[in-house]
């Protein structure tokens, strides 16, 4: 019996070993893309031979044992039992292996700890469940949602490559810079894990923490929330995107541009009929397919939006529903998809198109001030 | 040891007929075999749970379960088996074991036994029924971080707080009993370091569940006091700290850890000698190193919260605390191993799940090793690499050990000898279904899969797979064993007053199986 | 039976006082842990009432670069920011800066700042004398509010730290607040 317990370990191992050349069979960390995440990863693997010695020792004894030693095979016990010198032996070598094991150990930590000096800072904000990038004094700042469409995750459509490890805007970086992170969070506890820059620190509300990388090679790195934060813990993924510092440049640039005419509109003074016209066009290309042109839409899966209680009273319910969606129903969440004036122009058309005259004005800055509040 | 074998079978104090014996009884065989009832029926309603997580994670997407669903049932397994199954099965051992060990006619304290077993239905009732209230269970997972299960939490947390209530003060109460027992009740002659194994890590067992079950009562009080009383223990917003829950819960945390594990270590220490017909190579040095095991753990909480930013020199400070942990741990398995070695060694089940337990824990123990290790453990922090380490601890740990445990004292506890094919069997599909659901989480957790999700990306379906089908495997298999103590229970060989020829212990002197009342005079320890 | 110990209720009033003595010491923690804090700085924790400390000598040699970070809690809509994003100043020398907030419902609020400091073993040597955080902040419907913070980095701050990140979270307190400041009649949302 014995020895089926380890042809069975041997036939395991050696489907570990083949399982090498598929990805899918992953059986190890990768070392990483950071000077960081190598010396974690040598660590890692260190630790792992060490056990691997002392349990190959360990456990050669008790196979010995249970195989040389067999009262089936006519073993009779020795009587041996207590011995100082031993004891002492087997407290003390491990001691000083686990000294040996300390001093690399505390070399990395002190690394990991040293946020000096950073080039780029980066705040991170962990929210119910999504992750927003800010990139200090550079006015950029944005969310990062999932990607993955819902149909993939109830498996009415095949899953892509990084089904749940994408995002819509990734954090982009440049590489060969020292980039800090400070990481908090605007609710519960998050959090933020990308494993090929061995970044782990949890975001937590009312509390700033730090964390650093500098990353060598461009290329896609992605991650995932690792505290448990509620409902969609798994669907809060992080994408880290390495460009080098010509790129990066460019991108920052470009995505400055875009920040400051999106605040422009958001800040503008709207009148209704310019948001009565903006949003007549987001409706047509957005809502119409369900709701219908006339509001009506098509009860009870689609609602009708027209004389609705929902859309002639509370304001702030109205934008909850756009802006997240409904859940367990077709009505998607609109905050990452559209932009902040886009959103204040189709509720305000809803709020006052096919008879619903309630005059409301939803500005731009409402729909920021919701996201930001949320 | 002299054969003090007394018979009072006829004694007028045997058991009362009827349900009222149960509800009643102050017998410490009745309530022990009460305990270990109560506890295998939380281990299937906690594997039931286990077995919808698997389902889910059987393949990616989501199939079977909403992801809240998905969160209340991780929380729920995981408050079952840690103090519903583990905990309890302890107790009960101790119950029945601990007097027949040291010469005691009965716990100390019997009609306090009586009701710290019976809070345990109540508290269990109460947390079960969560599951039907509106807003669902407990979602926030067993270690119910702050603020998600204060602010954000559904609204059964509250008789989530009451059941950790009542089931803490069951454990108190236990551990009280036990150590007057241990400390007053042991036969004459018998002295504490003439105690076996069990009964000594019993006592080291005692005293960390009196030291720690009130500071889980005090966290589970403040997030009480939070939720409906205004106060901000752990709330930022009204100058409280989530991170001080966290500190809070692992000093409990931690020791609670050993808790499940120290009696465990103190049934294999009697069952590998006794199946190697050779003493115990170092029982002295098994008691210090259970100290020291008990003594470090208070001082290393912290190491579940490398990532929360603590700052260096604690870190560091944790980081050494738990790797010395690692030495006493060692000098366990090393004398396990030597005891075993130039024995005389019979394969019976209780010593195939002793030696399965040293094996599996043993690797247990080192991926613990690989986790104290702080930078790394920011690789391993809250993946599936944790899972599976923690799983080696306690399903080859606590629970194989109960399993060797209740193989070993089954002949005394019902006068027959269990069926050993079917033990084997047990063990053998127990063996490989363990194995086939936790080694592979090893996998998955390195290569980047976090715990507590419903959903992942095709590149952990494969070993995900295989974990869900072992898991099956590991949970059908005990349905075995219920069919295997049922049998027992109603007949088979009967069983001599030793059935063991290499066992040792005052348990072996009384008859198979153990009268209602043994010991009535104490028996002389040389 | 033992003589040698304590009799059995002896020793079960003793374990008893025990346990109490342990739930005791989870709520002890509490104090101990801000203690702890504050000493080390724990979290980025800073005191929550004014620096008592004196003068300090202004250490002209060295400058520090103080970050600041202002960010809402689940909720919080009120617009609240620095006023500079960062500052350079000397170890010893007293500087003051400003948050503004704007409250852009139609309610009166509550609002409730936590500070933090990166890299929180910096916390201890970051000295305020003034910040809006000792107290909660009520605003009227559509009010604005400058709010100061004086401080002092203490000289003594480890050598190899060259920059300092205070950040605020702003939480919501209305409701939490609204019995003790009698704003009851409001219309909570």
């Amino acid at each position: 019996m014995l020895r089926h317990a380890r042809s069975w370990l041997i036939g395991l191992f050696l489907a570990s070993l083949a399982g090498h050349t598929s990805a899918s069979w992953t059986i190890n960390m990768s070392p990483g893309a950071t000077e960081v995440s190598r010396s974690v990863f040598n660590l890692h693997m260190t630790i792992f031979w060490i056990s691997v010695i002392i349990g190959a020792m360990v456990f050669g004894v008790m196979f010995w044992s249970m195989i040389m030693h067999r009262r089936a095979k006519g073993a009779v016990a020795a009587k041996f039992h207590e011995n100082l010198t031993v004891e002492i032996l087997w407290t003390v070598i491990p001691l000083l292996i686990l000294i040996g094991m300390a001093i690399p150990a505390t070399k990395t930590l002190i690394e990991i700890y040293d946020t000096e000096d950073a080039d780029l800072d980066i705040l991170v904000t962990g929210y119910q469940w999504r992750w927003q990038y800010n990139y200090m004094g550079e006015g950029v700042s944005f969310m990062s949602n999932m990607a993955t469409p819902r149909e993939q995750i109830t498996n009415q459509q095949a899953k892509g490559e990084h089904y749940l490890l994408e995002v819509d805007e990734p954090l982009v970086v440049p590489t060969g810079q020292k980039i800090r992170f400070l990481i908090t969070s605007a609710d519960v506890i998050h959090s933020w894990w990308v494993p090929a820059l061995a970044v782990k620190k949890d975001a937590i509300p009312g509390f700033i923490n730090e964390s650093w990388t500098r990353i060598d090679e461009p290329g896609i790195y992605r991650g995932q929330c690792t505290e448990l934060c509620g409902r969609d813990h798994a669907f809060m993924p992080i994408v880290v995107e390495a460009r080098t510092p010509e790129d990066f440049a460019t991108w920052l640039a470009e995505r400055k541009a875009t920040a400051a005419a999106e605040a422009e509109l958001t800040s503008k003074e709207w009148t209704l009929e310019e948001l009565m016209e903006r949003g007549q066009r987001v409706y047509t290309s957005t809502c119409v397919a369900c709701h219908q042109a006339n509001g009506e839409g098509m009860p009870p899966v689609f609602p009708s939006l027209k004389g609705s209680e929902l859309v002639l009273n509370d304001i702030a319910a109205h934008i909850d529903v756009v802006v997240n969606g409904v859940p367990g129903t077709a009505m998607a969440a609109y905050g990452p998809q559209l932009s902040e004036t886009d959103i204040a122009a189709v509720i305000t058309y809803e709020r006052n198109a096919w008879g619903n005259d309630t005059g409301d004005i939803v500005a731009p800055i409402d729909i920021l001030n919701f996201k930001n509040g949320q | 040891m002299s054969a003090v074998i007394d018979h009072h079978t006829d004694h007028a104090h045997g058991p009362a007929k009827g349900l009222m014996r149960w509800v009643l009884t102050t017998n410490h065989k009745d309530i022990g075999s009460m305990y270990l009832w109560f506890s295998f029926a939380m281990f299937l309603l906690g594997g039931t749970l286990a077995m919808v997580i698997r389902a889910e994670l059987f393949q990616p997407g989501l199939q079977l379960v909403d992801p809240n669903f998905f969160n209340q049932m991780t929380t729920m397994h995981g408050l079952i088996m840690v103090f519903g199954a583990v905990m309890p099965a302890f107790v009960g051992l101790a119950n029945w074991m601990v007097p027949l060990m040291i010469g005691a006619p009965d716990m100390a304290l019997p009609r306090m036994n009586n009701f710290s077993f019976w809070l345990l239905p109540a508290a269990f009732g109460l947390l079960v029924s969560t599951l039907f209230m509106e807003g669902g269970a407990p979602n926030f997972g067993w270690t119910f971080y702050a603020p998600l299960s204060t602010t954000y939490g559904p609204q059964s947390t509250t008789f989530f707080i009451f059941a950790i209530h009542l089931a803490g003060i069951s454990s108190i109460m236990g551990a009280i009993n036990i150590i007057a027992t241990i400390l007053n009740m042991r036969a004459p002659g018998m002295t504490l370091m003439k105690m076996p194994m069990f009964a000594w890590t019993w006592l080291i067992t005692a005293f960390l569940l009196i030291a720690v079950m009130p500071v889980l009562a005090g966290v589970v009080t403040m997030m009480l006091m939070d939720i409906h009383f205004g106060t901000s223990f752990f709330s930022a917003a009204g100058g409280g700290d989530p991170v001080l829950f966290q500190h809070v819960f692992w000093f409990f945390g931690h020791p609670e850890v050993y808790i499940m594990i120290l009696p465990a270590f103190g049934a294999v220490s009697m069952i590998i000698p006794a199946f190697s017909r050779k003493p115990l190579f170092g029982y002295t040095s098994m008691v210090y190193a259970t100290g020291a095991i008990a003594f470090l753990s208070f001082a290393v909480w912290a190491h579940h919260m490398f990532t929360v930013g603590i700052p260096l020199t604690g870190q560091l400070f944790f980081m050494y605390a738990t790797m010395l942990i690692a030495v006493p741990t060692g000098v366990k398995v090393f004398n396990w191993a030597t005891t075993m070695f130039r024995g005389s060694l019979s394969f019976e089940a209780p010593m195939l799940f002793a030696v399965a337990f040293v094996i599996l824990f043993t690797i247990g123990g080192f991926s613990g090793l690989m986790l104290a290790i702080a930078p790394a453990d920011y690789q391993y922090h809250d993946t599936y690499f944790v899972v599976a380490h923690f799983h080696y601890v306690l399903v080859p740990g606590a629970i194989f050990g109960i399993f060797a445990s209740a193989y070993y004292w089954l002949p005394k506890w019902t006068g027959h000898m269990y069926d050993e094919v079917l033990a084997k069997t047990h063990f053998w599909m127990s063996f490989i279904g363990m194995n086939l659901a936790f080694f592979p989480m090893h996998f998955v957790g390195l290569a980047g899969m976090p715990r507590r999700i419903p959903d992942y990306n095709m590149m952990f379906a494969n070993f995900n797979m295989v974990s869900s089908i072992g898991a099956f495997m590991f949970g059908a298999t005990q349905l075995l064993f219920l069919y295997i103590v049922i049998k027992t229970i109603r007949g088979g060989k009967p069983a001599p007053a030793k059935p063991w020829d290499g066992a040792e212990g005052l348990e072996w002197t009384v008859p198979s199986p153990a009268p209602y009342h043994t010991f009535s005079t104490p028996p002389e320890v040389k | 039976m033992h003589d040698e110990g304590l009799s059995t209720g002896k020793l079960v009033k003793r374990l008893l006082l025990l346990v109490v003595g342990m739930f005791a010491f989870g709520f002890l923690l509490v104090p101990i842990y801000d203690v702890m804090c504050q000493a080390f700085g724990i979290n980025g924790k800073t005191a929550g009432s004014a620096w008592q400390g004196s003068a300090q000598s202004v250490d002209l040699q060295r400058e520090v670069r103080v970050q600041f970070l202002a960010s809402n809690a689940e909720g919080m809509r009120w617009r609240f920011g620095p006023q500079d994003e960062e500052i350079l100043m000397h170890p010893g020398e007293t500087r003051t800066v400003h948050f503004l907030a704007h409250n852009p419902t139609d309610r009166v609020m509550v609002a409730q700042a936590i500070p933090s400091v990166a890299p929180s073993r910096a916390a201890a040597y970051f000295h305020k004398t003034e910040c809006f955080c000792f107290t909660q902040q009520v605003l009227q419907p559509g009010e604005s509010v400058e709010m100061p913070v004086r401080f002092i980095v203490d000289p003594a701050l480890p050598k190899d730290v060259r920059r300092l990140t205070l950040a605020y979270t702003l939480f919501d307190v209305t409701e939490r607040m609204a019995p003790s400041l009698g704003l009851t009649a409001m219309h909570s949302n």
